[in-house]
C-alpha cells in the first residue's frame, strides 16, 4: 500500500471516530443531564436534554427514512440531498467567483504596492459588513440588472452573497504567498532578464501554492457559510438554507427534522473543503514532504 | 575585447543619509575571456556588491561596466551570463531537468531543444540519472552541481558566482572546485567568483582579486601560476602554497590598514 493511501485510510478512520465520539457524547448527556436544563439564579446554564431539544441520534437519522410531510411519498432524505445539491452548485459558483476576484486582487497588489496600500483596508472592512445587511441590497441591484437581454436570476444573488465571503481569505493568502518568493529566486529570475509576468507564473505562483491551498479551503467554506445565510435572508427556495429554516419552524412537533438538514448543511461545507483538500494532495504530491500540512 | 570591464565603478547606498554606506569606491578591473578570477576579502568588502555590479542586479552609482563589450544591462537582457548563489535556490517543485531548462524556457526554446541541451547539461556535471528526481531529493552537492547546470544551461561566454561552495562540506568543495575547473574549461567560460577561502581562490583562479572594506575598493591583485592543468597534486604543489601565501599577506594588509580585528574574521582560513 502506498504511504499516500494509507495516510488517507488513516485521516478517514480518524474522522469516523470523532463523530462517533461526537454522537456518544451527545447521548451521554442525555442521559445524565437536566430534563430541563441547568439554573444558576434563574439563567440558564446547561442545556435541556429531552427529545424536544436534543433528540436522539437514532431518532434523527430514522427521521430521514420517513416522509417530509405526512402523506407525501417524498422521502425527507432526497429532500435533503437534494437541496444540499441546490446549495453545493450555488456554492461552486460562489466560490469559483470569489476565487477568480481574490486572486485577481492579490496580483494586483502583489505587482502595485500603491493598490496594496489603497485596497487592503477596504478589504478588511467589507468583511465587517453584516452578510443579512448586504444581502436585500445585492438582489435589489441585481434586480435592476438587464445588459443585452441578460437578466440577473435570483440564485446568482446567494452565489454573489456566498463570493462575497469567499475572495476576502483568498485574497489575502495568495497575497502573503505571492510575497513568500525567496529574494534569492526573485534575483535569479531577474538575472535572465525575465518579464514581470514570467516570474509571476514560473515563480511567485508555484512558491504561493502552500500559502494558497488553506486559504481557498477557507474561501470554500465561506462560500457555503455565505450561501446558506443568503438563501435564508434573500428566500430563495430550494436550497439547504431554506429547508433549515423551514424545518426549524416544526421543531417543537418534530424536533428530528431540523437536524437532517443541519446535518445535510454540515456536509456540503465538508464536501466543499474535501475537494480543495484533494486539490493540495495532487498539487503538493512533488512537494518535500516537510513543507505538506 | 574583454569579458568584464569595470571603470571607476562606485556604490553608494542610501547616499546623502546617516545611514550612507560606500560599498564600493573606484573600483577598476578588467577580465579576460577564459580567465578565472575570484575576488576575496572580507565582509564588507563590496565583493558581492561588485559582483551584482557587473550582473547589473545593481547600478553602480558612477562609473561604467561593460560585459562583452556591451553595457552591462544589455548583456541581461541578452542573457550573456549564468548565475550561480550560496544557495543552490532551485525551485522546488520542477525536476532537476525542468531546473535547468529554466533559462532557455525564458528565453523561448522549444521543448526538443529544451530537453536535450538540459541533457546534455545532466552528462556535463555528471548527474544524468537524476533528471526526473526533484531538488530536494538531492545532497547540497548534487543541488550545487544542478544550479551550474542551470546556470550554464543558455551556453553563456561568463558565469558569476557568488560563494557557490559556502555551504558545503570541506571534501564535497574540493570535489566540486575540481569539477568546476572541468566544467570551466571544457566549455571555455570566463568566470568571476566570489569567496571567503583563500586556498579556493588560489586552487581556481587565474587572479586573486583582494578586496578591503570601509570604503569597499580593491587593494591588490595577484597573479596565480599555477598553469591551466590543475589536478588534486596541485594541493600539494610549491606554487599553491606561494599563492596562498601572497593572498594572505594581502589580506593581512587590508586588517593592519584597519586596525580591526573583526573585519578579517569573515575570510577563512582553509
Amino acid at each position: 500500500m502506498s504511504p499516500l493511501a494509507r495516510r488517507s485510510i488513516y485521516r478517514t478512520s480518524m474522522f469516523v471516530l470523532s463523530v462517533v465520539l461526537v454522537g456518544v457524547l451527545w447521548e451521554l448527556y442525555k442521559l445524565i443531564g437536566p430534563e430541563d436544563g441547568g439554573k444558576l439564579f434563574g439563567a440558564a446554564v446547561l442545556p435541556r436534554s429531552n427529545d424536544t431539544a436534543m433528540p436522539h441520534i437514532w431518532s434523527m437519522l430514522s427521521r430521514y427514512g420517513r416522509p417530509e410531510v405526512r402523506g407525501s411519498d417524498r422521502q425527507i432524505w432526497s429532500v435533503v440531498l437534494a437541496g444540499a445539491w441546490f446549495s453545493f452548485r450555488l456554492s461552486v459558483a460562489g466560490f469559483a467567483i470569489g476565487a477568480t476576484i481574490g486572486v485577481g486582487l492579490s496580483v494586483l497588489m502583489a505587482r502595485f504596492k500603491m493598490v496594496e496600500r489603497g485596497l487592503l483596508p477596504y478589504l478588511v472592512v467589507s468583511q465587517t459588513v453584516p452578510l443579512i445587511a448586504l444581502a436585500p441590497l445585492i438582489v435589489s441591484w441585481g434586480g435592476k440588472v438587464n445588459i443585452f437581454g441578460f437578466t440577473w436570476p435570483k440564485w446568482l444573488s446567494a452565489a454573489v452573497l456566498g463570493a462575497f465571503l469567499a475572495f476576502f481569505p483568498i485574497a489575502v493568502g495568495t497575497l502573503r504567498g505571492l510575497a513568500s518568493a525567496p529574494s534569492a529566486s526573485l534575483e535569479l529570475m531577474s538575472s535572465y532578464a525575465a518579464s514581470w509576468k514570467q516570474t509571476l507564473f514560473k515563480l511567485r505562483f508555484p512558491a504561493a501554492i502552500p500559502f494558497m491551498v488553506p486559504a481557498f479551503k477557507l474561501g470554500a467554506s465561506g462560500a457555503v457559510v455565505g450561501v446558506v445565510v443568503a438563501e435564508i435572508s434573500t428566500g430563495l427556495k430550494g436550497g439547504i438554507g431554506r429547508l433549515i429554516i423551514e424545518y426549524a419552524r416544526e421543531a417543537t412537533g418534530d424536533p428530528a427534522k431540523v437536524f437532517t438538514a443541519v446535518f445535510g448543511a454540515a456536509a456540503l461545507g465538508l464536501a466543499m473543503a474535501g475537494f480543495v483538500a484533494i486539490s493540495d494532495v495532487l498539487l503538493m504530491r512533488n512537494r518535500p514532504k516537510e513543507t505538506t500540512t | 575585447m574583454s569579458a568584464v570591464n569595470v571603470q571607476g565603478a562606485s556604490k553608494i547606498f542610501n547616499q546623502g543619509t546617516p545611514k550612507q554606506v560606500d560599498a564600493l569606491v573606484d573600483v577598476n578591473l578588467t577580465v579576460e575571456p577564459g580567465e578565472f578570477v575570484s575576488l576575496i576579502g572580507p565582509s564588507g568588502c563590496g565583493k558581492s556588491t561588485l559582483l551584482r555590479l557587473i550582473a547589473n542586479l545593481l547600478e553602480p552609482t558612477t562609473g561604467e561596466i561593460t560585459v562583452n563589450s556591451k553595457t552591462a544591462s544589455q548583456s541581461r537582457l541578452d542573457q550573456d551570463y549564468g548565475m550561480a548563489f550560496q544557495q543552490a535556490g532551485l525551485f522546488d517543485w520542477r525536476t532537476v531537468a525542468k531546473n535547468i531548462e529554466l533559462p532557455l524556457e525564458l528565453k523561448g526554446w522549444d521543448k526538443a531543444k529544451r530537453a536535450a541541451r538540459a541533457t546534455e547539461m545532466l552528462e556535463l556535471v555528471k548527474l544524468p540519472e537524476f533528471a526526473d528526481m526533484y531538488p530536494w531529493q538531492l545532497s547540497g552537492g548534487m543541488q550545487q552541481r544542478i544550479a551550474i547546470a542551470r546556470a550554464l544551461a543558455a551556453h553563456p561566454p561568463l558565469l558569476l558566482m557568488d560563494e557557490p561552495f559556502g555551504a558545503l562540506d570541506e571534501m564535497t568543495r574540493e570535489y566540486m572546485q575540481g569539477e568546476l575547473l572541468r566544467i570551466c574549461s571544457e566549455t571555455h567560460t570566463t568566470v568571476v567568483f566570489v569567496t571567503h577561502s583563500i586556498p579556493e581562490a588560489v586552487y581556481l583562479s587565474n587572479r586573486v582579486v583582494v578586496m578591503s572594506p570601509r570604503p569597499g575598493r580593491i587593494t591588490e591583485v595577484i597573479n596565480v601560476s599555477l598553469g591551466s592543468n590543475r589536478t588534486e597534486d596541485t594541493r600539494g604543489a610549491d606554487e599553491f602554497f606561494k599563492g596562498i601565501t601572497a593572498v594572505r599577506e594581502a589580506l593581512r594588509g587590508t586588517h593592519a590598514d584597519h586596525a580591526n580585528a573583526g573585519a578579517v574574521r569573515g575570510v577563512e582560513d582553509r
